[in-house]
């Protein structure tokens, strides 16, 4: 009886030992959480990243939770700590604006990993990896497809804040247009908010008046820029997401971020033991960045063949962005 | 001779301003009635944004926008009732039954659009107006005659409700219970009744606001007003209370934002300062509001609950 005893006993600390490892290598779900600045249906920056989070779901079991529309970053920040108090295992602040909060709040929970973007900072922090997109590579191949179409020999761009993935996509957007065509007019608005619909609207009336035939803008707010460019029936090239739904006869294309790309390197480190310390990127190459042409747009095939040469020249290494301010 | 290309960038800066200053515009001047009468609602923004998203899913199911805007000044309605019944009969504080008011209108407006909608659908727009001959004129056509009708709607209202503080005795009676409630209720006048009545039109007002914004705009998102009932009460300060001062502030926020936009457009601004500029509109308000609130008095029973006999 006693042998029985010692041996069940035994049974049972090995199983109490063995089963979370074995239920990590069976998939036990991974408990992710996503703080994001906009509604996660934007059409834009937030839904990008839920959109790569999901797609991992397809294959690998996730809890995920998100809070999003978080334009204030006390909030988010209070969200993210939340989080990790919660023991959530990964925890991705998804804005340039959270940079600050992360770095006062990863260290204190040092078995969270946390992951932000875009940047290229990691702030020296074991837990904490960045990501980014090469954002400019898609604003490239759209700024030479625009300044191909333009008929005025102008192009606009309304941006947020001259930051983040924002500034590389204007700047990539303006030197690919200035390769295609160094006489034209690439304009650029930044209006200061990444959340001002209506400014945005009347900055896209701005370049119109001003003689632009093609529009491109990055960020949440651009919505009112696409609605005013399809008043007029200015062509419009979308980025972070398919923006085609939002104006089916003037989205000529977009560039639309891969992030699950970045969230499985990411993943697949945590279960290596690795909770940060990373970079990581999306770009072309790695089809992080892909261009999804809107099939309803009747674009010039010559225009199209040109857009497609310069995403395999951009692959290849034989074109450069130029990701400088121009 | 001044350059067409210059001239066609004024007009279009001035009718950008005109279209910028339109949600401000009518959202102070409902914030304005209310002042008047004594009643301070910061909770305008969220008034809009419930009115705005009242307004584009009616658009979205119907395809018209005048029902569009009938629905919010009718979810105005329901929210002016909602807020007189906390402050008037609850008594309750203004400025944080306000923010409370804000802070509903900002996660219903966003709730709702989350469970209704989903991910941002166009929507029909206004169109603009043609006026024969005056919209064709040179100049002044683009800048003044080829708005929306919600444009038209606002800036009508600004002699229709001066008319009605002035020469009504609606308007008196609010202009009284906004400076001395007892005397006004030693004269028969029910200050909770006309209290009340300015609430609602102001919050219907506020709806409308949003509504305009809605539909000028053709899409619904999280937050749309970015904020803008917050100016617009600063509006009413600037505009000293009076319908056409208010108009004068809205028109000064929002040609300054145009100004901003098109020097941006053309460089004139440097990038680098790009961030800087955009803050001007809220720079010139606040440095006007210094100078005003110096100069005029604002209604003496302003936030003050009134309690007969007390």
């Amino acid at each position: 009886m006693r042998k029985l005893r010692l041996c069940l006993s035994a049974l049972l600390v090995a199983a109490m030992v063995i089963a979370p490892a074995t239920l990590m290598a069976a998939g036990k779900a991974l408990r992710v959480a996503i703080i994001a600045p906009s509604a996660q249906n934007d059409l834009a920056f937030t839904q990008s990243i839920v959109d790569g989070i999901k797609a991992i779901q397809k294959e690998r079991e996730i809890e995920l939770a998100i809070t999003d529309g978080t334009f204030i970053v006390e909030d988010a920040a209070a969200a993210i700590r939340d989080y990790a108090k919660k023991g959530f295992d990964l925890v991705i602040a998804h804005g340039s604006q959270y940079g600050g909060s992360l770095k006062e709040i990863a260290p204190d929970f040092p078995e969270t990993a946390f992951a932000w973007g875009t940047s290229a900072d990691t702030f020296g922090l074991a837990n904490v990896s960045s990501y980014e997109a090469a954002s400019d590579e898609g604003g490239y191949v759209m700024g030479v497809m625009a300044a191909a179409m333009s008929k005025k020999g102008g192009v606009g761009v309304i941006g947020p804040i001259e930051v983040g993935d924002a500034k590389l996509y204007v700047n990539g957007f303006v030197n690919g247009a200035k390769a295609q065509n160094p006489k034209i007019r690439a304009k650029v608005n930044y209006i200061g908010s990444f959340s001002d619909v209506a400014l945005a609207a009347e900055a896209a009336k701005a370049h119109m008046a001003a003689g632009a035939d093609v529009l491109t803008g990055t960020a949440q707010m651009v919505v009112g820029a696409i609605g005013a460019a399809r008043a007029k029936r200015v062509p419009w090239f979308g980025t972070q997401a398919n923006q085609t739904s939002l104006a089916p006869e003037i989205v000529v294309a977009s560039q639309v971020y891969k992030w699950e790309v970045v969230l499985k390197q990411i993943i697949a480190d945590m279960d290596k033991g690795v909770k940060g310390g990373k970079k990581y990127g999306i770009n072309l190459a790695n089809e992080g960045i892909v261009i999804e042409f809107n099939d309803g747009y009747k674009l010039d095939p010559a225009v199209k063949e040109l857009g497609m040469k310069t995403i395999a020249g951009i692959k290849d290494g034989s074109i450069k962005t130029g990701n400088a301010t121009p | 001779m001044v350059d067409s290309f210059a001239v066609l960038i004024i007009v279009s800066t001035i009718a950008s301003g005109i279209r910028l200053a339109t949600p401000f515009l009518l959202a102070s001047l409902g914030e304005a009635l209310g002042q008047r009468s004594g009643v301070l609602n910061l909770g305008v923004d969220g008034v809009m944004l419930i009115g705005a998203f009242g307004a584009y899913y009616t658009v979205l199911q119907t395809n018209n926008p005048y029902l569009g805007l009938l629905v919010g000044i009718g979810v105005g309605v329901i929210m002016g009732v909602f807020y007189g019944f906390i402050t008037l009969y609850l008594q309750a504080e203004q400025g944080v039954s306000g923010i409370g008011i804000y802070l509903f209108g900002l996660g219903m407006s966003d709730l709702l659009f989350q469970k209704f909608v989903g991910t941002p659908r166009p929507i029909l727009p206004f169109m603009p107006l043609h006026f024969p001959v005056l919209s064709d004129l040179p100049v002044v056509g683009e800048m003044l005659f080829q708005h929306s009708i919600i444009v038209y709607i606002a800036f009508g209202l600004v002699p229709v409700m001066g008319f009605i503080l002035k020469h009504t005795t609606y308007g008196l009676n609010i202009r009284a219970i906004g400076e001395n409630p007892e005397a006004a209720d030693s004269l028969g006048v029910s200050v909770t009744a006309t209290r009340y009545s300015a609430i609602i039109i102001g919050n219907s007002l506020a709806g409308l606001a949003g509504a305009a914004l809605a539909i000028e705009l053709g899409i619904f998102q999280q937050n749309l007003t970015n904020a803008m009932g917050f100016i617009a009460i600063a509006l009413v300060y600037f505009g000293a209370w009076s319908p056409k001062g208010v108009m004068i502030g809205s028109l000064v926020f929002g040609l300054v934002q145009a100004i901003v936009l098109q020097c941006k457009t053309f460089g004139v601004i440097p990038r680098s300062a790009s961030d800087l500029a955009a803050m001007a509109p809220a720079i010139i308000t606040i440095l006007a509001l210094v100078v005003v609130a110096k100069r005029f008095k604002q209604p003496s029973a302003l936030t003050k609950p009134y309690v007969r006999g007390s």
